[in-house]
């Protein structure tokens, strides 16, 4: 099972890596949900893996497993979902706004840029 | 148990949503509360740091649950220092927004303000890592709305990298979390100091990983050379008083780099060695070059003065990474120094923006109001670029004062001097293209007349200059509590002690139900 999760985290960040070093925002949104996905899953196994043990006290049970990374996951799950929203909406009114939807300062210098690139 | 501590959070927590909520359409209650609101933010953190001057460490739990389980906030003078900090700042600026009107560009200014306030605070007052995360999202969230505030394509354009640079940096952070996690079973200060310190070199390999992925996140909050990238543009886009406020959102990332690797991962400490002088000091020094040469380099105002925080930040960057007592304290001194400066520039630039409808370095009509703004940047540009009259010069004095001895001192002597002079150079140049040129001009008849910026305007950063003022003339006293600051961080143990060791609930078997 380690492999399996150790894999999927591994997987998932590299495409998420690959997706978020594209030139245009909806690539590049699509490759930070599957890095956050990833961060999720490693989150959740950095409380070690165990199958089918209950996270709270109960009477007649020995093996345990870690309850705070579920917390942690849980809490990082919110706090990505709202800031994947936050970007879409502010991607989208950059893309209506400007009718471009790169990610990097154009070189050509359509708007207003004689400062060059960052 | 004093409750003063939480209520820095809490306040700005609570007003927020009263003013999106009560006062969405009155623009005059959404002002005098969120004035109000610093203002009892201002006598608090001044309570607070009065409190732990003298050495103490407030510590805050909440729902008094014991130290590793539950959550703490801690107050020590490092972290009341970049309240008190925060918080003064923070007056100056919405005194700004008001003055100037940009609180009235676009919707809930005053709100998101606040949530700013919040993250901050929280940020600097967290004895944990995990809320140290979740406070940075709180400032993060709060600042892509106030940096895309009155809106624009270029302002959305920058904010859009802004948003995902930062994204970037969390989802970083969330890693090096899991590794530590993973690694020692805990996430709170206190216990990881004394957690780490125990691992072997032998099994270092998780906790390595963690740390360098801690210092990426920070120097990606602190905007270190080659971790810069996001902050030109969106410094330089954001509306003024939003820029002045993100003066203080570099330091957040300062701040953990000297919180977490003074007591987490000590400069002694063995599975960390050679991190700071390999890595994070020649990271400084070229941003301290690259930041500088931006502000030689920039045709626009406000590209300029966000180079020159990248420069001032590689400056901080350079104190912190000597990581001896006297660097850090010299680290504190210029810090509080850039903060107020960068602030100060920023607000200029946005004078110059309402004086005259842009902020390209080239020469044109004389702007409205010139003779007031011209004579703030002169402050202005003498304290960031270290002259001597102001704290800049002093600041970089203590900085150079601590290399002094250390094995790289030839580099950061060069560095740091020539820097000076190449920022000199940037700042006189744009000086005299924006204040001198223009009076050469001869027709100024035919440009629109533009209204000469408010009154407040003017109070605002002239109050931030008088409290650059204020920091060198009282320097012997800021530095003498900055070198006390370094002793408290360098002699971590009371920290620890008052955070895990008070009783609390779950703390000792016989208060277990």
């Amino acid at each position: 099972m380690e492999i399996l999760v150790a894999s999927a985290i591994g997987i998932l960040t590299a495409g998420g890596l690959y997706l978020m070093l594209r030139l245009r925002t909806f690539p590049v949104i699509l490759g930070m949900s599957l890095l956050t996905y990833a961060v999720n899953v490693f989150l959740f196994a950095s409380g070690r893996l165990t199958v089918g043990a209950p996270p709270i006290l109960r009477d007649g049970v020995t093996v345990y497993t870690d309850p705070l990374p579920q917390a942690l996951v849980l809490t990082a799950i919110v706090i990505s979902f709202g800031m994947t929203a936050v970007v879409v909406m502010i991607a989208l009114g950059a893309f209506l706004g400007s009718d471009d939807d790169h990610v990097d300062d154009r070189p050509d210098g359509a708007d207003r840029q004689p400062g060059g690139r960052s | 148990m004093s409750h003063w501590i939480i209520a820095l959070i809490v306040l700005p927590a609570m007003l927020a949503p009263f003013i999106v909520l009560a006062a969405r359409y009155h623009i005059r209650i959404q002002r005098t509360f969120s004035l109000a609101g610093v203002l009892a933010l201002i006598a608090i953190a001044a309570s607070l740091a009065w409190q732990v001057s003298d050495g103490s460490i407030v510590l805050y739990r909440l729902s008094d649950w014991a130290a590793p389980f539950g959550i703490v906030l801690v107050g020590d003078r490092l972290s009341t220092m970049m309240v008190l900090l925060t918080v003064v700042l923070a007056l100056f600026v919405l005194l700004y927004a008001i003055g100037s009107g940009w609180d009235n560009r676009g919707r809930h200014f005053h709100a998101l303000f606040q949530f700013q306030l919040m993250g901050l605070l929280g940020a600097f007052l967290t004895g944990d890592l995990f809320n140290l995360f979740v406070f940075f999202e709180v400032l993060l969230i709060a600042s892509y709305g106030l940096m895309i505030h009155a809106g624009g394509n270029v302002r959305l354009r920058a904010g859009v990298q802004y948003v995902l640079f930062n994204l970037i940096g969390s989802t970083l952070f969330l890693f090096a979390l899991g590794s530590i996690y993973a690694e020692t079973g805990t996430l709170n200060m206190a216990d990881l100091a004394n957690r780490v310190a125990m691992i072997g070199p032998e099994d270092s390999v998780g906790i390595r990983v963690a740390s360098v992925l801690l210092l990426l996140v920070f120097a990606i909050k602190a905007a270190v050379v080659p971790l810069h990238f996001w902050l030109p543009s969106s410094y330089a886009e954001a509306p003024g008083p939003v820029g002045a406020l993100f003066a203080i959102m570099t330091k957040v990332g300062a701040y953990a780099i000297i919180r977490v690797y003074t007591l987490i991962f000590p400069p002694d400490l063995e599975v960390t060695a050679g991190l700071h002088e390999v890595w994070l000091l020649p990271a400084a020094l070229v941003s301290l070059t690259l930041g500088m040469a931006g502000v030689l380099a920039a045709r626009r105002l406000d590209r300029l003065v966000a180079f020159s925080i990248i420069g001032s930040m590689g400056m901080v960057m350079v104190a912190i990474a000597l990581f001896t007592p006297s660097g850090i304290a010299a680290a504190l001194y210029y810090i509080v120094h850039s903060t107020l400066a960068g602030a100060v520039l920023f607000l200029i630039s946005d004078l110059v923006r309402s004086g005259r409808g842009n902020v390209e370095l080239t020469a044109q009509p004389p702007m409205a109001g010139i003779s007031l703004t011209a004579g703030l940047f002169f402050v202005g540009a003498i304290a960031m670029a270290g002259l001597p009259p102001l704290s800049g010069f002093l600041g970089k004095l203590l900085v150079l004062d601590s290399a002094y001895g250390t094995d790289l001192v030839v580099w950061i002597w060069a560095v740091v001097l020539i820097s000076s002079l190449v920022s000199l150079l940037g700042f006189a140049r744009a000086g005299s293209i924006l204040f001198w040129k223009p009076h050469s001009l001869s027709d100024p008849a035919d440009t629109e007349q533009m209204l000469r910026p408010a009154t407040l305007s003017y109070v605002a950063t002239g109050g931030l200059v008088a409290l650059l003022v204020a920091h060198t003339v009282f320097a012997g006293q800021v530095h003498g509590y900055t070198t006390r600051v370094a002793a408290q961080l360098f002699a971590p143990g009371p920290y620890i002690a008052t955070v895990l060791d008070t009783p609390g609930k779950l703390s000792t078997p016989k208060e277990d139900h």
